[in-house]
């Protein structure tokens, strides 16, 4: 029985050792906090322009998260390609012959990354915070406000999750390709839009990011958003209960297909 | 020792593995061999616990391979030279295997050593060409100093020295007492390296024994002749000559005759008292390759034929020598697929007197070439046909 601190150093040695993950996890962090420096600046010049119910709703916190739209799919990337060059190298069966457990196999792989990805994924989410509210200049908060540790904190643990939850779908589709085909769109667009539509709202609450990012806002409703049926806490229990989902099903098929 | 019992494995409507059974010693080299497409891969994915059998089991040392304790110690398998990350390097490669193992980080170093990469140790596997990944993947099974070795295609890519390389390296593993499987399409290789042979098509079992009783079961030996090629009379004298005292006689391309049926010394008389001179007149031992392909011809799924360039050249027009030439003694040609096939056991040309001249094992099989419909246009040099197509 290979011990799981055995695999564990392993999966850390395989990760360090491809460039995809410095790159991955880097564009995660710089674009994620670029995007919301540019946006929080946007923001401050612009202010006297939105309108009152917006003024009176103005979510600095939130306002700081804005560039993880696009920060939060190079962490897909990078959930993706930790499981998905597995399959595609052929490695996958390298390292199956020596660790013939499944479980402990894609738990001590997905535990490793996914312990990076939140590290990221918070160091992230302060310097997106921090240098936001620098520039937010009169609009800012601090961390010291009601709920706003909380929101900083949940918007590293959002940007974990999503990472962990593409290695479950990525370990159930067996590609890299296939997996960034259809996550990809799925967190940029086609969330998105739903989110938009009437009827599809209603469903598209509960998508894993829609209920992941509440826990980022301070104020609930901000910017005229209409009101979750589910707090903040609530909303990462969602996101969490799509990941556990993702791993089971990546799990099962591990077990039971051919690799 | 790996033990397979009643092995079975069906993708969907197709059977890739059908009930076989067999067992793999330790302390001799045991080959394996099938042609394209027989299920050599798929057992080996199934010995490592890859593929999970439709039907039967297969152990290693008793245990399933889910099971085995700590199984990078006791197994190591290469089993395709590519599956390697190409970004990282053939050392970091290997480190990750041996943490898996809690082999320590000198024995990484010590394996490239041993398989020669040592000066590319921290190079990306991706420049990696297709030997240098063999001997990394036969690094990463060596790694964990195991009982039972599986190698798939190891010699693949290999150069002279790394083939040479190889076998002592299968062989020494075998003296040591280890269990050693290795698959190969290369006969040659196969015939110097293993002592025991298991041979598979389309998924079952069709020999397991030792390399010579498979070469002595699955073979027959025939005499080389040829004749002064100044002189094609002596050719057609010497054929009729040997066709009439019990001989079969077949013409090779370069315009030999293969000679079964009768003994060395009888030729070599029939020919003095017919006063025709011999150039050559050789005694050819059958090969591992051609036992082997006797063996498995009924068992290859994918068969090349000729490329006949049916819509690349002109029509052929009448007027080719032959035409107009007397009817001459036909020589039948070697059967040109590429590979000899053998008589079935137990028709030795030279065992005891000659046998009458029933259906020899190189009788024109019932759909003959069209050269032997069409007597008249058959010359004796087989190669012209091909020079008149041109």
């Amino acid at each position: 029985m290979a011990a799981a601190s055995a695999v564990l150093q392993s999966e850390w040695t395989k990760i360090r050792t491809v460039s995809s993950t410095v790159w991955t996890l880097a564009s995660a962090l710089l674009v994620t906090v670029a995007m919301s420096a540019a946006l929080c600046a946007l923001f401050k010049s612009t202010f006297d322009d939105l309108s009152e119910v917006e003024q009176a709703t103005f979510d600095p916190t939130f306002a700081s998260f804005s560039g993880m739209i696009l920060g939060q799919l190079a962490m897909v990337v990078f959930g993706v390609l930790v499981v998905g060059t597995e399959y595609s190298s052929g490695m996958i069966r390298t390292s199956l012959a020596a660790v013939p457990q499944r479980a402990t196999f894609l738990f001590s792989k997905i535990a490793v990354a996914g312990v990076l990805a939140l590290v990221v994924g918070l160091a992230t989410s302060f310097l997106s915070f921090f240098l936001g509210q620098a520039l937010l200049g009169e609009h800012r908060t601090t961390l010291g406000a009601d709920n706003v540790l909380r929101a900083v904190v949940g918007g590293g643990l959002y940007m974990g999750l999503i990472a962990i939850f593409s290695m479950g779908v990525a370990t159930m589709l067996r590609s890299s390709m296939l997996s960034l085909g259809i996550l990809v769109p799925f967190f940029f667009l086609i969330s998105q839009i739903l989110s938009a539509v009437p009827k599809a709202k209603e469903v598209a609450k509960y998508f894993p990011d829609q209920a992941g990012s509440k826990i980022m806002q301070v104020v609930p409703d901000a910017m005229g958003q209409e009101k979750a049926p589910y707090g903040p806490w609530g909303g990462l229990g969602i996101m969490l209960i799509w990941v556990a989902a993702s791993l089971l099903g990546g799990y099962l098929v591990l077990k039971k297909r051919d690799a | 020792m790996i033990e397979a019992v009643g092995l079975t494995k069906r993708y969907g409507a197709k059977t890739a593995v059908y009930n076989l059974s067999f067992q793999v010693r330790p302390g001799v080299v045991t080959g394996f061999l099938g042609p394209n497409g027989s299920g050599k891969s798929t057992t080996m994915r199934m010995i490592l616990g890859l593929d999970r059998p439709t039907a039967g089991h297969v152990t290693i040392g008793g245990h399933p391979f889910r099971q085995l304790p700590n199984a990078p110690r006791q197994v190591g398998a290469l089993l395709d030279a590519k599956a390697v990350h190409g970004g990282r390097s053939a050392r970091s490669h290997l480190l990750s295997l041996a943490q898996l193992a809690g082999i320590p980080a000198q024995r990484v170093d010590e394996v490239l050593g041993v398989v020669g990469l040592q000066d590319v140790a921290k190079r990306r596997s991706k420049g990696f060409s297709l030997g240098m990944g063999q001997r990394l993947g036969i690094a990463a099974a060596l790694l964990g100093d195991p009982q039972v070795l599986l190698f798939d295609e190891p010699v693949n890519g290999l150069d002279p020295e790394g083939i040479l390389w190889v076998r002592n390296l299968m062989k020494k593993l075998a003296s040591e007492g280890r269990t050693v499987f290795v698959s190969s399409h290369l006969m040659s290789e196969m015939a110097l390296t293993a002592d025991h042979l298991i041979v598979i098509g389309r998924g079952q079992l069709l020999a397991d024994m030792s390399v010579t009783d498979f070469i002595s079961a699955n073979s027959a030996d025939f005499a080389r002749v040829r004749t002064p090629q100044t002189e094609p009379a002596q050719r057609e004298k010497l054929t009729a000559v040997l066709t009439e005292a019990g001989g079969q006689v077949l013409s090779e391309p370069d315009g030999a005759l293969r000679v079964t049926g009768l003994p060395l010394p009888r030729i070599s008389d029939l020919a003095h008292d017919a006063d025709v001179r011999l150039w050559e007149l050789s005694p050819h031992q059958a090969s591992l390759e051609e036992a082997y392909m006797r063996l498995t011809q009924g068992a290859v799924d994918y068969r090349s034929t000729d490329d006949r360039l049916a819509h690349l050249q002109p029509a052929p027009h009448p007027g080719q020598p032959g035409y107009g030439m007397p009817p001459q003694q036909v020589v039948q040609d070697v059967p040109q697929q590429g590979w000899y096939a053998p008589p079935p056991p137990g028709q030795n040309p030279y065992a005891g007197a000659p046998q009458a001249p029933a259906p020899g094992p190189y009788a024109p099989p019932p759909a003959a070439p069209p050269a032997a419909a069409v007597p008249p246009s058959t010359t004796p040099q087989p190669s012209d046909t091909t020079k008149d197509a041109r």
